[in-house]
């Protein structure tokens, strides 16, 4: 068996100090320390030139300690030997291992000076940095060294002309430098970093007013054509004009960051531990920054300075609005720790902590409930990328702070109860090689200790030989193993591995924030079937643990849980082989092209909303497709093939039969009621999404005569459109966004990448498009008579009706469509197709369905049921999940473009996922949650 | 660029990947420890050559004062590199043991054959021909091996050690800002003892026994500035060490930092020997199996030394550990470092022999 083979090296930056650095996509942001810079730091400046090198190597070490990834050295200073000085301190902090763990970015504008620096790197660092400012001969030689001394490099968008400061300078410097590297140097493109040059805002001179924008943009476009390579930027520039107000200037950056890095920057040059959490910035200053960075309205600046002075605060490193005023100490004691864990303030930790403790009989409650409660929200925040890695490990600190202070006291408890010296196991607990997060790991020590168990916490990083020797040595009772990051999840099975080929007997403990019932069933158990058992959090561990000593539970415990792992393994292997797929960049550029230009979208003749009520039933039977009824009731074939097949031939008929009386009383005795709602509105794609155009709230709008109501959408409705754009006509218009999603199989250019938003004209091209939605029953009345059947015990025939109100529905949602095509929406007129033509479906135009493969998410229907107020005009409700009442109802959209086709959208990667969620307004958790069948990867 | 060099043996190289396509290859074992058995003290170590104090090959300005130079005034006992020209025919026996026992490889006795660390005996003038004498010596015995069994090629590794200096440490704790050597120096003193190594009729260059990684990129570059001069190249294998049960090497990385900081040279494989014993090496191996992109090598020693300072691993045991990496999927090269000998070697190329070569991971991530 070949335990180690890897068929897939992924292309990422690889960077070591004495340790590696690999920058995958979940790292979202790599933070380059700033302040060991004499350019950007007076502090550190005067240490340098004071040659109080030891305080300066302490600078470097608050760097890394507050989540710097990366350490930058800076020392160009005219008065300065730079080179003897880079040498001196990148000697002086490679002595030192807590600094030297991370890599090095030797930072300076003078060529020897990095090359000096280089020369004192034993790990893989960065030089920041080169360009072609002085021509193309200079670049391509410090280029070659650099690849010699091996070391990645940033590259700044600077040529002969200068620096870049349009878009389109930007670009075509950083490609014409990334063609010179890649092709005349051999540069790996990983190992290249665009600067594009981040120019300060809010400078009063109006040239500047989009700088920030053009760099946003830059960067999306740098990533999409170089996904390779990394964009990043002193950020501290862009603030420039507000020195000297550290609150607004920390505002600047959490915004500008919060735009850049959605756009795709992803490292940056920052003061690590003093940014600002985006949604934690006081909303007026936060809306007035993002007037600047984002140059949304000619006044931005003049706003921003307004209020700029009242939000200046004496203190350093405090960009939150709400850190300034101690107004959160008014609140509930277990918010005030949750705020203190979100912003990382041990000010009060003990205090509040001590509060809490009062309440309570067991301490341990005060971890396991206001404490822990806390973390949760600072790990959905860090899920979202709304909180970065410098203030989550600031939360851990005042998390640890919380836990040691009581301590004691469940010493004290654990001392009274008695059980002194008893203890229930023995368990060595670790953080696994490669990974540093150990609170939850912590948390479970502490959880567990309190529990009369020994535990031996090996602490983070621990290779799997020392956890296994330490466990023969100290004869544990059990090991637990924890990691957050993902690639600690290859290091588990690692551990697994190691324990099945040494001879391990005991149980394996899985925990922590990317681990997972699926992945420990999958990856983890086959390695170690002996026992592997995946613990959901702190709360479970205890429970698990005892279960686990228990002579009497053991046995039973654990074939439960093998049993439940080879299921969640039979699930995972029905899925079947794992098809190739292409990011959503890719997939999005391999979209259907339609031609626009030479088409022209039919205008519905009836626009708005339309209730059709009377429905004759007998008119839908004649459109009625049987052979799925026959599938409800586990009977295969084609109707009417099915009713003289030689196998299910004679209950096909039989049941047919039955079905045809309870029809007629349907029919006749009208048991049932059918009505549909549908609606057209002018659309326009918006990359996958398509922007509906609302009639304006007062009814002039274009087919405000609708006999519904369209009234349903508030202006305050969660879409992302630009709210409330004046039209030409200058009414305001509503604009609503349906979210759609595309297929990312690999597939060759004639067969493109379907979205449904393909088949709308693009709101570039100004042609007029439309879409349609509709949602029908003929479920309405069914309730009484399935009650009836209950009563009399009669269940054949209660699932007989169900069944036939589902197969009328879909008929009904048939009916309806050539309705559409050929009077509604009216543009197949003279359509005449038989019932077969019907069933296979020989017509223009589609009505795909929100749930259905070609748009899988459900959530969807809400937009459609406000558009359509379905629950008024058809009667139908939309559950909590999404699905309709009476279930015999069929809704969807209308695309009418000849080219529009039903297709199966498939497996999603995390990057559309993430996409998705993003314009959902929706955290990626729950977008995995939405398209849970859809995706392609396990969630962490 | 370096990459883009034509290599200087095109055969050589094609008959080596061929052949690591194909199985598991086998490196030599310890040089010291077989010379240890031949006790030879300072007259042997001084053979004929050097019997009268000087370098009897050297002329060199005696002006009245005998100068410190040319190994006149030191002991050169343990200069176990000068043997190449002092005693060769002890050198080539132990490569044609070591070929015997089932070695595809054999490495050059050239350990300590820089300028940096034959300064210990004054001898800095030999290093081209310590070199170019160790790189025949080898290259000579492979030729023998192959004339037997044309059909199985062996390959002579030039063999560049850590030298005895460190850019990355102080020597003086009470000053960790200090060095008593540089890159620069590391470089030329490794460019010059890769000439003669070329010169010599070398295969392959290895950089082995790396104590610290920044002496390691010195060595890269110096053998990457060759390259250019002679406008052609050779193979390059890297070696690192972890010192101790710690997992670091001497200058503190972990065995996948060590990695990302030398992959730029691209070498032909990563590995690692000395220090451990084959036990405690594999999880180091493992990391390095799971993400270079290049052949993985190990050759640890006979287990950690004993109280004496000896090895008592034995040869079946170090197989049965080392056989078990190979079924795991870690390995494209083995052998032994201290205390191993043609026992040890033959042992292991018995345990290895059948088993399929690691894979090398589908490289997206290697660059054109």
């Amino acid at each position: 068996m070949q335990l180690m083979v890897m068929n897939e090296l992924p292309r990422y930056t690889r960077l070591s100090g004495l340790e590696p650095l690999v920058i995958t996509p979940e790292m979202l942001f790599v933070n380059i320390g700033e302040r060991t810079n004499v350019t950007g730091s007076a502090k550190f400046k005067r240490l340098i030139k004071e040659d109080r090198y030891d305080e300066a190597v302490e600078v470097a070490r608050q760097q890394v300690e507050n989540g710097a990834q990366i350490l930058d050295v800076n020392m160009d200073e005219g008065l300065l030997d730079s080179e003897a000085a880079m040498v001196k301190f990148l000697r002086l902090i490679a002595a030192e291992p807590d600094i030297a763990r991370i890599p090095v970015m030797v930072d300076s504008s003078k060529w020897s000076v990095i090359e000096a620096g280089l020369k004192c790197l034993q790990g893989k660092g960065v030089v920041n940095s080169i360009s072609l400012k002085e021509g193309e001969e200079k670049f391509l030689d410090e280029a070659r060294k650099i690849l010699r001394y091996g070391a990645a490099t940033v590259v700044m968008a600077f040529d002969e002309q200068g620096q870049a400061d349009t878009v389109e300078r930007r670009l075509q410097i950083c490609e014409r430098s990334y063609k010179l590297l890649t092709e005349k140097v051999g540069f790996p493109p990983e190992d290249i970093i665009f600067d594009s040059n981040i120019f300060p805002i809010a400078t009063g001179i109006e040239e500047h007013a989009n700088n920030a924008v053009n760099f946003i943009e830059a960067a999306k476009e740098l990533r999409k054509r170089f996904p390779h390579s990394h964009v990043s930027g002193g950020v501290s520039n862009v603030s420039f004009s507000f020195r000297g107000n550290n609150t607004v200037r920390e505002a600047i950056h959490s915004v500008f960051l919060y735009h850049a890095i959605k756009a795709g920057m992803d490292m940056g040059i920052v003061n690590a531990g003093a940014l600002a959490i985006y949604d934690d910035l006081d909303p007026e200053l936060r809306e007035r920054v993002e007037d600047v960075v984002l140059n949304r309205r000619p006044d931005a600046t003049e706003r921003l300075m307004e209020i700029a002075e009242k939000h200046k605060s004496g203190t350093r490193d405090s960009g939150l609005g709400t850190r300034d005023s101690l107004a959160w100490r008014e609140l509930p004691v277990a918010k005030r720790l949750e705020h203190a864990l979100v912003h990382g303030i041990d000010q009060y930790v003990v205090e509040d902590t001590e509060e809490v403790r009062k309440t309570v009989t067991r301490t341990l409650d005060v971890i396991e409930g206001p404490l822990m409660d806390g973390m949760n929200v600072v790990g959905d925040l860090f899920g979202a990328g709304k909180m970065f890695l410098p203030q989550v490990v600031k939360s851990a600190r005042v998390m640890k702070k919380a836990v040691a202070y009581l301590l004691p006291f469940m010493e004290e408890e654990k001392k009274k109860s008695g059980d002194v010296g008893k203890s229930n196991g023995k368990i060595v607990m670790a953080t696994v090689k490669g990974d540093v997060h150990d609170i939850g790991k912590n948390i479970v020590g502490v959880v567990l200790a309190c529990n009369n168990f020994e535990v031996v916490d090996l602490g983070v990083m621990v290779p799997a030989q020392k956890i296994l020797d330490t466990a023969i040595a100290e004869k544990a009772d059990m090991i637990g193993v924890s990691g957050l990051i993902t690639p600690s999840l290859e290091e588990m099975a690692n551990v697994a591995k190691e324990m099945k080929r040494r001879d391990f007997r005991i149980p394996l403990l899985i925990g922590g924030a990317t681990t997972s019932r699926a992945h420990t069933a999958i990856k983890i158990e086959p390695n170690y079937e002996t026992a592997c058992v995946w613990v959901k959090d702190a709360s479970r561990a205890v429970g698990v643990a005892q279960t686990l000593v228990s002579k009497a539970l053991v046995d039973d415990f654990l074939a439960k849980v093998r049993a439940e792992y080879a299921e969640v393994r039979e699930r995972h292997r029905n899925r079947g082989p794992a098809k190739r797929l292409v990011s959503l960049e890719a997939a999005r550029a391999n979209g259907s092209k339609l031609d626009w230009k030479n088409y022209t979208p039919p205008v519905p003749n009836k626009p708005g909303i339309t209730v059709i009520d009377d429905i004759p039933i007998p008119e839908l039977l004649k459109v009625t497709d049987w052979t799925p009824f026959f599938q409800a009731w586990e009977l295969h074939g084609h109707y009417p093939a099915i009713l003289t097949d030689e196998v299910v031939g004679k209950q096909a008929t039989e049941l047919f039969g039955d079905a045809q009386k309870i029809l007629k009383k349907i029919v006749d005795e009208k048991w049932l009621r059918a009505k549909a709602v549908i609606g057209f509105w002018p659309a326009a794609r918006v990359g996958d999404d398509l922007e509906l155009t609302l009639p304006s709230p007062s009814g002039r709008g274009a087919g405000g005569e609708g006999t519904g109501s369209a009234g349903a959408f508030g202006t305050a409705e969660p879409s992302s459109a630009p709210d409330g754009a004046p039209s030409p006509e200058g009414r305001r218009e509503e604009h609503v966004m349906l979210h759609h999603l595309r297929q990312q199989a690999d597939k060759p250019a004639e067969r493109p990448n379907l979205c449904l938003a393909d088949f709308i004209a693009p709101k570039e091209t100004g042609v007029q498009d439309w879409i349609g939605g509709f949602a029908v029953t003929a479920g309405l009345g069914i309730e009484e008579h399935l009650e009836r059947f209950h009563k009399d015990n009669d269940d054949y025939s209660a699932i007989i009706l169900k069944a036939l109100a589902d197969r009328m529905a879909e008929a009904l949602a048939e009916w309806m469509h050539r309705e559409v095509r050929t009077k509604y929406w009216g543009y197949a007129p003279d359509e005449a197709l038989s019932n077969e033509e019907l069933i296979a479906e020989n017509w223009r135009g589609i009505r795909p369905a929100p749930g259905y493969p070609a748009c899988p998410d459900h959530t969807e229907k809400a937009t459609l049921f406000k558009l359509l107020d379905a629950t008024n005009n058809a009667g139908i409700e939309l559950t909590e999940g999404f699905s309709m009442y009476p279930a015999a109802a069929v809704s969807g959209w209308y695309f009418s473009h000849p080219d529009s086709q039903y297709f199966v959208v498939g497996k999603l990667t995390k990057d559309q996922v993430d996409d998705y969620a993003t314009r959902k307004g929706w955290t990626l958790a729950e977008a995995e949650r939405w398209l849970s069948a859809n995706l392609d990867y396990d969630p962490d | 660029m370096t990459h883009s060099l034509p290599w200087l043996h095109p055969d050589r190289v094609a008959q080596l990947h061929a052949a690591l396509a194909e199985r598991i290859l086998v490196l030599d074992g310890a040089m010291g420890t077989m010379l240890q058995g031949h006790a030879l003290d300072e007259a042997g170590y001084r053979g004929a050559r050097f019997a009268n104090g000087c370098d009897a090959e050297h002329t060199h300005p005696h002006d009245g004062e005998h100068a410190d130079t040319h190994g006149c005034q030191r002991d050169l006992k343990g200069d176990n590199d000068l043997l190449s020209l002092t005693h060769p025919e002890i050198i080539r026996d132990i490569h044609v043991a070591y070929l015997a026992a089932g070695a595809d490889f054999v490495e050059t006795n050239t350990f300590n054959s820089t300028s940096i660390s034959q300064a210990d005996y004054a001898l800095q003038h030999l290093v081209r021909e310590l070199n170019r004498e160790g790189a025949k010596l080898a290259r000579a015995a492979c030729e023998e091996a192959e004339r037997k069994t044309p059909e199985r090629p062996r390959f002579a590794i030039g063999v560049l050690g850590p030298t005895s200096r460190t850019a990355s440490l102080s020597p003086d704790v009470n000053n960790p800002g200090f060095r008593n050597v540089d890159f620069d120096e590391l470089e030329d003193a490794y460019a010059d003892a890769t000439h003669g190594l070329v010169d010599g009729g070398v295969d392959i260059v290895m950089v082995e026994t790396i104590f610290d990684t920044l002496n390691a990129k010195a060595a890269l570059s110096g053998i990457a500035r060759v390259f250019d001069e002679l406008g052609g190249r050779l193979p390059v294998m890297i070696s690192g060490t972890i010192t101790d049960r710690s997992g670091r090497t001497l200058s503190g990385q972990t065995a996948e930092a060590f990695w990302y900081s030398v992959a730029h040279a691209r070498p032909l494989s990563i590995g690692l020997n000395c220090a451990l014993g084959a036990k405690d090496l594999r999880q180091h191996i493992e990391a390095l199996a799971r993400v270079a992109d290049c052949y993985v090598s190990a050759h640890p020693n006979a287990g950690l030394p004993n109280a004496l300072g000896g090895y008592d691993e034995t040869p079946e045991e170090m197989a049965k550990t080392l056989g078990e990496f190979a079924r795991d999927g870690l390995l494209n090269i083995v052998g032994g470092c201290c205390g191993t000998t043609p026992e040890h070697i033959a042992a292991i190329a018995e345990a290895v022999r059948g088993v399929a070569p690691r894979v090398l991971p589908s490289s997206k991530s290697k660059a054109a």
